[in-house]
């Protein structure tokens, strides 16, 4: 039988989640004989060059190419997981939910404090970059999502847990100590 | 003591003096019963519902509700557990809760009963509701984007007149809790901390006091919540 395939992305979020997928130590060794990774900046594989089992998403939806990535991977893999606040709620960059678009873009490129070389007020205009969202998305809200391991971020025995659950098809133990919103 | 009575909680005997409600009761007897808008040593009012319990195929708030003599009542079947989950996670959703960002992590009660409760997402859609943070008082920071209204506070930060340094403002959707500018100019120090720890949630913190406990050292780092009663 092959190995499981996974893929992993970091939308809206730090890398933070995937510093603690790293962080699972000398268990990566294991883990890359488990499992065969594709699309991931893990392997730095660009696209899905197969079909993947387990796709791995940190951060939330800010922008388009945000959500035309989430939904790639929800096109590409079978089974979807959530990983750390951001996935989940949004996480910081959701701070400024509720806040309107126009109002963020001027603080940060024209009124904010710390802005002093834009003297022409420009705002980002170039036709690659990808459009700003309304507010921060939660994936869940964007895209079904099929598993969700909190934290921020997640605890790496959270995610080694999660992936030997889902590759074996034994139950997760959640310990109470991995189990955390921060 | 006087008048001791006899009840159940899920099948365990226990006793207690009548008329002592049924989440008192439930700690003198080693069970947990988890609240948030009650707390030891004020009026209860059963506002938060998260302390439910069933007796006699009614949903009861047990802070509310005192114990009777042979009473049986049922705390921790699957279903009341799944209606107080639900409750957290409405509580989540309707606020800014920002775990990560928040000074009270790891002390919070409504995270602690998230991780009691395995709320890996909440099953409603996020509000993100637009609220303010008031920094303007001398030594705390009240920030309503965290509140729950639980109205611990108003009920047990007064001053030696007995006038309460926080009130609800404003009605239905827009109610808040608000800090009176007046009495919170001659807050002392121990009150502040006081209204700090009394907030179940991170919406009343003190002045350059955040963070001061490293993670893994919180209060609920370790031990669930109620683990103190339980044992």
């Amino acid at each position: 039988m092959s190995k499981p395939v996974i893929a992993t992305t970091s939308l809206a979020g730090c890398f933070g989640c995937h510093m603690s997928i790293l962080d699972i130590d000398e268990r990566i060794l294991q883990l890359i004989e488990l499992v065969e990774f594709n699309k991931s900046p893990v392997d730095d594989i660009k696209t899905f060059t197969k079909p993947v089992d387990i796709g791995i998403i940190e951060g939330g939806c800010c922008n388009s190419e945000n959500v035309e990535v989430l939904r790639s991977f929800r096109k590409n893999c079978k089974i979807l997981i959530s990983l750390g606040e951001c996935a989940i709620m949004g996480g910081l960059p959701a701070l400024r939910n509720g806040i309107p678009v126009e109002e963020c873009l001027h603080e940060a490129y024209i009124g904010g404090p710390t802005v002093q070389l834009n003297k022409e007020h420009i705002l980002p205009n170039d036709d690659e970059l990808p459009m700003l969202l309304d507010r921060v998305y939660p994936c869940h809200e964007v895209v079904k999502i099929d598993y969700f391991l909190p934290g921020c971020p997640p605890r790496a025995d959270l995610i080694w847990d999660a992936l030997v659950a889902l590759i074996t098809g034994d139950p997760m133990k959640l310990p109470y100590e991995v189990v955390k919103f921060d | 003591m006087a008048n001791l009575i006899k009840f159940k909680i899920d099948g365990r005997e226990c006793m207690a003096e009548a008329g002592t409600y049924i989440v008192e009761a439930a700690r003198q007897n080693g069970i947990f019963i988890p609240t948030l808008c009650n707390m030891k040593g004020l009026h209860p009012k059963g506002a938060c519902r998260i302390c439910t319990v069933r007796i006699n195929g009614r949903l009861m708030t047990s802070c509310t509700t005192p114990v009777t003599d042979g009473i049986e009542i049922e705390s921790e079947s699957a279903d009341i557990t799944e209606l107080r989950k639900s409750i957290i996670e409405l509580l989540f959703v309707s606020g800014n809760h920002f775990c990560p960002s928040c000074e009270k992590s790891g002390n919070c009660e409504l995270q602690a009963l998230g991780y009691l409760y395995q709320m890996m997402v909440p099953r409603y859609p996020y509000d993100f509701p637009l609220k303010d943070v008031d920094a303007s008082s001398p030594k705390i920071i009240k920030d309503q984007n965290r509140c729950i209204l639980c109205k611990r506070c108003i009920k047990s930060i007064k001053d030696e007149n007995g006038r309460s340094f926080f009130a609800f403002h404003s009605r239905g959707n827009h109610l808040e809790v608000v800090l009176d500018e007046e009495l919170a100019a001659n807050m002392t120090d121990e009150l502040a901390e006081l209204a700090m720890n009394n907030c179940p949630v991170g919406s009343i913190l003190v002045k350059e006091k955040g963070f001061a406990t490293p993670i893994g050292k919180r209060k609920f780092d370790n031990q669930p919540i109620g683990s103190e009663i339980e044992g």
